[in-house]
């Protein structure tokens, strides 16, 4: 069947339907890694958003469930140029295609990824509708798609209910972002006990817990948007607790702080992209996936110093608050997909509550 | 941390000869190098004994020597030069080698050289088996169950412990040499014999076998802060088992899911950190497709083969980042050439899939063993990159130039499915044939994966093209279908074949479709950032990125393709110096070309670089888009030399001579009759199609008679006769593929032959120099030592050779490079060869008399004229200089194959002797090609009848330098009734102790062995040649070559060998 992914600037590309045939708008952003498809589909970050990927052949090794970043992908539309019909994996449990009808995510295959990364490259991050509707009529999509919002994603993502790992090291107490799994896999694997938060859990609620670190995860969506969750991550700030955030949870600490964040062209999304630490010079390439970021001539210098930077645009990707067990990234050490480079700073934060216990 | 101050003048070390393992690409890597070193102002020495490679060249560096690659000669250079760094990780194995021993025995420290790029702790880390074992099992990398062993007993008592089959590994040896598979002991005890003897410190591993499990590698880089990257992963499409060089390569790697990638990604940093590599590094892994388990391989601690595949697949230019971290930069201080934003510690993103085959010599060596093994065969390889993977695969089998343009080998068509069945089995150059006639057999993909264990993945691609085919044959014709082949990159021909229609039919159909490839960046970050490197290959899914916008005459220049026997490195020099030539005279230059390997494929070359096979098809669609004023084919080889009737059809002039004019060299009657036309003699010759035919003209002419089809480059299919039953054989052999073109048969006149290559302008000609060959006409002119300037033929001669030459290029119409051969008979010059382009003696006659002459053609046939060049036209003045052209051959890399020479060229490289004197330049000819003597001082001397007499003169000089001679009974005699002392020894199927005991022993330099005309019909002689050769003694089989040989050891005076620098000529 055919399938048409439209653009809200009046591109239209013609490809085949793959996955589920539903009608979806969505913000349309693209993805550089070569490896490690499910992971992106299933990282809660792209809620709201079409992952156009820009590796040509997708599906190549099936599905594999322990791959899972999520219970279920959180992207609304999945773009690709080729995807495998027989996959070969001694792990795969399903093909890619059979995953996407399952999990109900509209997919398209069969165009010119390069062309689309080009415009979104070029014109920024926008909106776009994946159909199979042939009879679309141009003008009317268009102005749906000015219409559409991605929202508060985040209250979308995050866990229901309060979710407990047992374990016999640091008690550490995750506050859900619409989280990828292999945070917390992270945590266990070091032994700790970790208990996961909804992400509009009361300050109060957490720190009667007694946490030895607090960890603020990656996250869809505007971080502006989070309001009342900015309001307890102050409260957490105030208290002696080590904080390790990534990604959407390190844009909340700097909001909370009084610095800005700001929406990027066309944002990072890949796991090539390389970070420099700034106290060793020594360059590490991480995985990413944020659309924005937090300005750096808005960081209270009396308060945080930048510890990492992009090495190619030199946004920023690290934060260290000043006298504080505080440490914050803007990329993924916990990979999945990607690079296992940075996956110390995981020890780091072992390090910070070990110091402050 | 900015580059270190204190080095200012480095001496890089080269790879020398192009040998199998050891190619084209450390040319690229070395050119890259010291290029990237000039720029940032330091004084380059290069040594380098290839004069056939773009790295030798003035421009290249400060001061280059084309001298042995020994240590002692590499010694000499750094007292006179006195560098204070020394750069050897650019030039393989054999660089590495040479340092570590300049290293080790205290010389650098003594002359206050350091080691750049790597320290010598890291090779040695890296290369000895032992140290690199331990290394491993300290950081918790994972090896193969392995022991280093130094004699047999110890081996064998290991393999107990690990079971058959095992691998065998010898320590220091390029291409995996004298390493293979043993499946029991017999064949264990073989292996391991050979390769202590191969290995420079007498070690061998063996390891339990790992064949069947995926082999992966990754091109990794370090900086000397600690930051790594990883450039790029590569998938073999074979599995461990097949040397990764004569493997089909896929990169990235493809059925590695993110969990797999990475494990072997963090493995290969966490190895390198180990090693404290700063550059660029390879790691090779075995991964177990059923689980996690993997294991390392190899690491080469430097630049190699596969860097070179990753730097063209990525766009990342590894050779030139590893040398400026050898000056001290960071990665995150290196910008990114290709977008110019970014800096070099990144991984590049691929929004494409890249192809790899290597292109093998089995055409070349018909009795060579086709079984590919742990030990490299390839001479070369080509790359492709497309869209999708049946794409890339499909582009890269029509760039071999193979007669193959599909998956469809005609052979088995013929084989019952049994047969192919069986054939499943074989692991050789067709498997991949084999594989998709399986399928169209209906032999199940797991059944093939069960055989073969090729990821089902791929088998799954390959079907895809199989079903494609069986579409086009029973389907209609729709632009869907078209549209949807094209995709899959099935040339017009291939359509035309499996549709039964003709290739204009298809051709004229899918214009009337509106169907054309568009070409696709390769940018290493998938489009995330703008990019400006011209860089393109061609895919039928998807919108053009090119901007064919005119801002100057644009010219097409058409590459080489593949690395081959006949077709080397020498072809890219010409391309990529008339490229430079063309645009320094204003031109837009575009190259196309499919080689990975090569200086031409770099992508600040030309203006614009097309990544593409060399067909009509290819080259059209790119013709189409970029509307080029002209095209040059004179310097590309026979592979762009076939085009040029192509590019006529196309509109496209041919900047220099005309096809009709090639067409004329080619052309027996028309060549005949220009003879004729300028009364110059040429041995008495006919064409014929057919055996009769042959066998006719063989007798009217009189044994012995050249027989060799037309168009053929290195003169492949090439013998000589000597009765009617050769003549039988060798049309069988030539007639196995069609021939569009007639078969000549020649007089073989036995006299001194003689070559010249000549700028013409269409009024003058320029001979920048005679040269003459050591072995007399019958031997490839390819395999023949290489004189200039010719010193045996009188200045009479040389006027008839610059006569004859100006006659030629005048009526051939020449305009740009011309090569001939001529052979001196009895006082007369006959013509035997002419060939309007340029020829493997171009970089090599350039550098030697310092006249750039493929500069000069390429200004020539853009209309310029010599004198206004600044040369005087004619035969110019001789240099002061001696300098020898050796050829370098590759046999102890192919079982089986036939080492004696003949017609057909067999080398696969050269390196070059040039000193005042020319004993002197005789002797580092020979030097640079490993012929080091004396050492044991006994021979073997044995010889075919009709050389009996000469080998008596032969036998005296050697027996007065102390040598002890063995010869079988006949030359024995002969021998010792002339007073040469010579000791009998048993032919090979006799008692013991026999020749190959004699040879076997390890105390025989050298083997004499002439065998006889025509195809040889006595097993022996072979299978002493075999013997010899595997068992690392030197062979000659022409007594010419014996004579030089000679002469070079009588009066050579070793000990004071002079030094030239290139520059100053």
């Amino acid at each position: 069947m055919k399938a048409f992914l439209i653009l809200e600037d009046g591109h239209v590309f013609t490809g085949k339907s793959v996955g589920c045939t539903d009608e979806i708008v969505s913000e349309i952003v693209f993805n550089t890694s070569m490896t490690g498809y499910l992971e992106v589909l299933t990282d809660p970050s792209y809620a709201g958003q079409a992952v156009c990927m820009t590796y040509p052949l997708i599906g190549n090794y099936g599905i594999c469930f322990d791959d899972m970043e999520a219970n279920k992908p959180w992207q609304s539309g999945f773009i690709t140029r080729e995807v495998a019909k027989l996959p070969s994996n001694f792990r795969n449990q399903e093909s890619l295609e059979k995953f996407l009808i399952a999990n109900r995510i509209t997919g398209i295959e069969g165009v010119d990824t390069r062309a689309i990364t080009k415009i979104l490259r070029e014109k920024g991050t926008m909106r776009g509708m994946i159909t199979t509707n042939e009879n679309y009529d141009l003008d009317t999509v268009l102005a749906e798609l000015k219409e559409y919002e991605i929202g508060d994603v985040v209250r979308l993502t995050t866990c229901k209910d309060i979710e407990h790992y047992n374990g016999a090291g640091f008690k550490v107490a995750v506050i859900d972002l619409g989280a990828k799994k292999n945070i917390i896999r992270e945590l266990t694997n070091r032994g700790c006990e970790v208990t996961v938060y909804p992400s509009y859990t009361k300050a109060e609620t957490i720190l009667a817990d007694n946490p030895d670190g607090i960890m603020l995860t990656n996250g869809p969506g505007d971080p502006k948007i989070n309001v009342e969750v900015i309001e307890e991550v102050k409260k957490l700030f105030a208290t002696k607790v080590p904080i390790f955030a990534i990604c959407l949870g390190h844009q909340l600490l700097a909001l909370a702080n009084g610095a800005d964040t700001e929406k990027m062209k066309y944002g990072h999304r890949g796991a090539n992209h390389p970070v420099k630490d700034l106290k060793t010079g020594k360059v590490y390439i991480s995985t990413q996936n944020h659309g924005y970021m937090v300005k750096e001539a808005t960081i209270d210098r009396d308060i945080a110093e930048v510890s990492f930077v992009n090495v190619n645009d030199k946004t920023v990707e690290g934060v260290h608050y000043l006298g504080k067990n505080v440490q914050t990234v803007q990329f993924h050490p916990e990979a999945c997909a990607g690079p296992l480079d940075t996956n110390y700073l995981f020890d780091e934060f072992m390090n910070m509550m070990e110091v402050s216990k | 941390m900015p580059k270190n101050p204190n080095i200012k003048k480095v001496i890089v070390i080269g790879s020398g000869p192009i040998v199998i393992g050891q190619a084209a690409e450390f040319d690229y890597a070395g050119t890259q190098a010291c290029r990237a070193l000039k720029e940032e102002g330091i004084y380059v020495i290069l040594i380098n004994s290839n004069p056939a490679t773009i790295m030798t060249d003035k421009n290249i560096a400060d001061q280059v020597y084309i001298e042995p690659l020994t240590p002692e000669i590499v010694k000499k250079v750094i007292t006179q030069e006195k560098p204070d760094s020394i750069l050897p990780t650019l030039g393989g194995q054999a660089a590495l080698n040479i340092a570590m021993e300049l290293e080790e025995s205290g010389f650098l420290r003594q002359h206050n050289v350091r080691l750049i790029g790597t320290s010598a702790k890291t090779i040695k880390k890296a290369e000895d088996r032992d140290e690199f074992k331990k290394t491993m099992e300290k950081i918790g990398e994972p090896i193969a169950p392995s022991k280093v062993v130094t004699n047999i007993e110890d081996g064998l008592e290991f393999v107990k412990t690990i079971g058959y089959p095992a691998v065998l590994r010898p320590a220091y040896t390029l291409g995996g040499s004298g390493g293979g598979i043993a499946e029991n002991e017999e064949k264990f005890k073989e292996i391991l014999e050979n390769g202590l003897r191969l290995s420079r410190v007498g070690q061998v591993l063996v390891e339990r076998c790992i064949a069947g499990w995926k082999e992966i590698e990754y091109e990794v880089m370090r900086d000397a802060n600690g930051t790594g990257i990883c450039v790029c992963n590569m998938e073999n499409l074979d599995p461990v088992g097949v040397h990764t060089g004569d493997s089909i390569v896929v990169a990235p790697s493809q059925t590695l899911a993110d969990k797999e990638y990475q494990m072997l990604r963090s493995s290969a940093l966490n190895i390198i950190s180990e090693l404290n590599i700063t550059g660029g590094c390879n790691v090779q892994f075995a991964l177990n497709p059923a689980s996690f388990e993997y294991c390392v391989i190899e690491v080469n601690p430097r630049v190699s083969r596969s860097s070179a595949l990753a730097s063209k697949a990525t766009g990342y230019p590894i050779a030139k980042v590893s040398a400026k971290i050898a000056l001290g930069y960071h990665l995150d201080e290196i910008k990114n050439a290709i977008t110019g934003k970014t800096y070099a510690s990144f991984e590049p993103a691929l929004d494409y899939c890249v192809v790899k085959i290597p292109r093998l010599p089995f055409d070349k060596f018909i009795k060579a063993s086709r079984k590919l093994t742990t030990q490299m065969k390839a001479t070369g390889e080509v790359m492709s990159i497309c869209t999708n993977f049946e794409g890339a695969l499909m582009k890269a089998l029509r760039s071999l130039e193979q007669h193959v343009n599909s998956l469809i080998y005609e052979d088995l068509n013929e084989r019952s499915s049994e047969e192919i069945h069986e054939e499943l089995h074989r692991v050789d150059d067709r498997r991949i044939f084999v594989v998709a006639e399986a399928i169209r057999r209906g032999i199940t993909l797991e059944e093939i994966q069960d055989i073969t264990k090729i990821d089902l993945w791929f088998l799954d691609k390959i079907a895809n093209i199989v079903k494609m085919e069986k579409r086009l044959g029973s389907e209609p014709m729709t632009k869907e279908l078209m549209q949807e082949a094209k995709r899959l990159e099935f040339p017009d021909e291939v359509i035309a074949q499996i549709t039964g229609r003709n290739v204009q039919e298809i051709h004229d159909v899918r214009f009337a479709y509106d169907i054309h490839p568009a070409y696709k960046m390769v940018d290493t970050c998938a489009a995330e950032f703008e990019a400006s490197t011209p860089y393109y290959y061609s895919c039928y899914d998807g919108d053009c990125e090119v901007d064919a916008t005119r801002t100057k005459k644009k010219v097409m220049v058409l590459g080489s393709g593949p690395i081959r026997i006949g077709q080397g490195i020498e072809f890219d020099y010409c391309s990529v110096h008339s490229t430079w030539a063309l645009s320094e005279s204003g031109y837009e230059t575009i190259i196309v070309n499919n080689n990975p390997e090569t200086v031409s494929t770099d992508f600040d070359i030309a203006d614009k670089l097309y990544f593409e096979p060399l067909t009509a098809e290819d080259v059209e669609a790119i013709v189409n888009l970029e509307k080029p004023d002209g095209a040059v084919v004179q310097f590309g080889g026979q592979t762009a030399i076939k085009l040029t009737e192509d590019l006529l059809k196309m509109g496209v002039p041919i900047f220099g001579t005309s096809a009709e004019n090639v067409d004329a060299a080619e052309d027996r009657e028309l060549f005949d009759e220009i003879l004729e036309e300028c009364c110059i003699p040429r041995p008495a010759g006919k064409t014929v199609f057919t055996c009769e035919e042959a066998l006719t003209a063989a007798n009217e002419l009189g044994y012995p008679v050249l027989v060799r089809p037309s168009y053929v480059l290195g003169g492949q299919g090439m013998q000589i006769a000597i009765s009617d039953e050769d003549i039988v054989e060798f049309m069988e052999i030539i007639n196995r593929t069609v021939q569009e073109h007639p078969i000549l048969v020649d007089k073989y006149l036995m006299g001194k032959e003689v070559e010249v290559d000549a700028v013409c302008d269409g009024e003058d000609i320029l001979i920048p120099g005679i040269m003459e060959h050591v072995e007399r006409a019958g031997i490839h002119s390819g395999d023949s030592i290489s004189v200039y300037p010719a010193r045996s033929i009188s200045d009479k001669i040389k006027r008839v050779l610059e006569d004859y030459t100006r006659k030629l290029a005048t009526s051939l119409h020449v305009i740009g490079l011309i090569n001939i051969q001529f052979i001196v008979y009895q006082d007369e010059v006959y013509v035997i060869e002419v060939n309007p382009r340029s020829s493997r003696t171009v970089p090599y006659i350039s550098k030697v008399t310092g006249i750039p002459i493929v500069d000069l053609a390429s200004k020539v046939i853009i209309g310029e004229k010599i004198r206004n060049l600044g040369y005087k036209p004619g035969l110019q003045p001789e240099s002061e200089y001696f300098a020898v052209k050796m050829p370098v051959f590759s046999f102890e890399k192919l079982r089986g194959a036939e080492i004696s020479l003949g017609p057909e060229m067999k080398s696969t490289g050269e390196c070059l002797g040039i000193a005042k004197d020319f004993n002197e330049a005789l002797y580092k000819a020979f030097l640079g090609n490993g012929v080091d003597l004396p050492k044991h001082k006994k021979m073997v001397l044995t010889v075919k009848d009709s050389d009996k007499l000469d080998a008596v003169e032969i036998g005296r000089r050697f027996a007065a330098l102390g040598y002890e001679i063995y010869s079988t009974r006949s030359t024995c005699r002969v021998l010792n009734e002339k007073g040469v002392p010579a000791k009998p020894i048993n032919k090979v199927e006799r008692e013991s102790p026999n020749l190959l005991d004699l040879i076997l022993s390890h105390e025989i330099d050298l083997v004499i062995d002439t065998p006889a005309q025509g195809i040889e019909r006595s097993k022996d002689g072979f299978i002493i040649r075999r013997h010899a050769i595997e068992t690392g003694v030197t062979v000659l089989t022409s007594l010419d070559t014996a004579n030089a040989l000679l002469t070079s050891l009588e009066k050579a005076d070793k000990e004071h060998l002079t030094l030239v620098d290139i520059c100053t000529l």
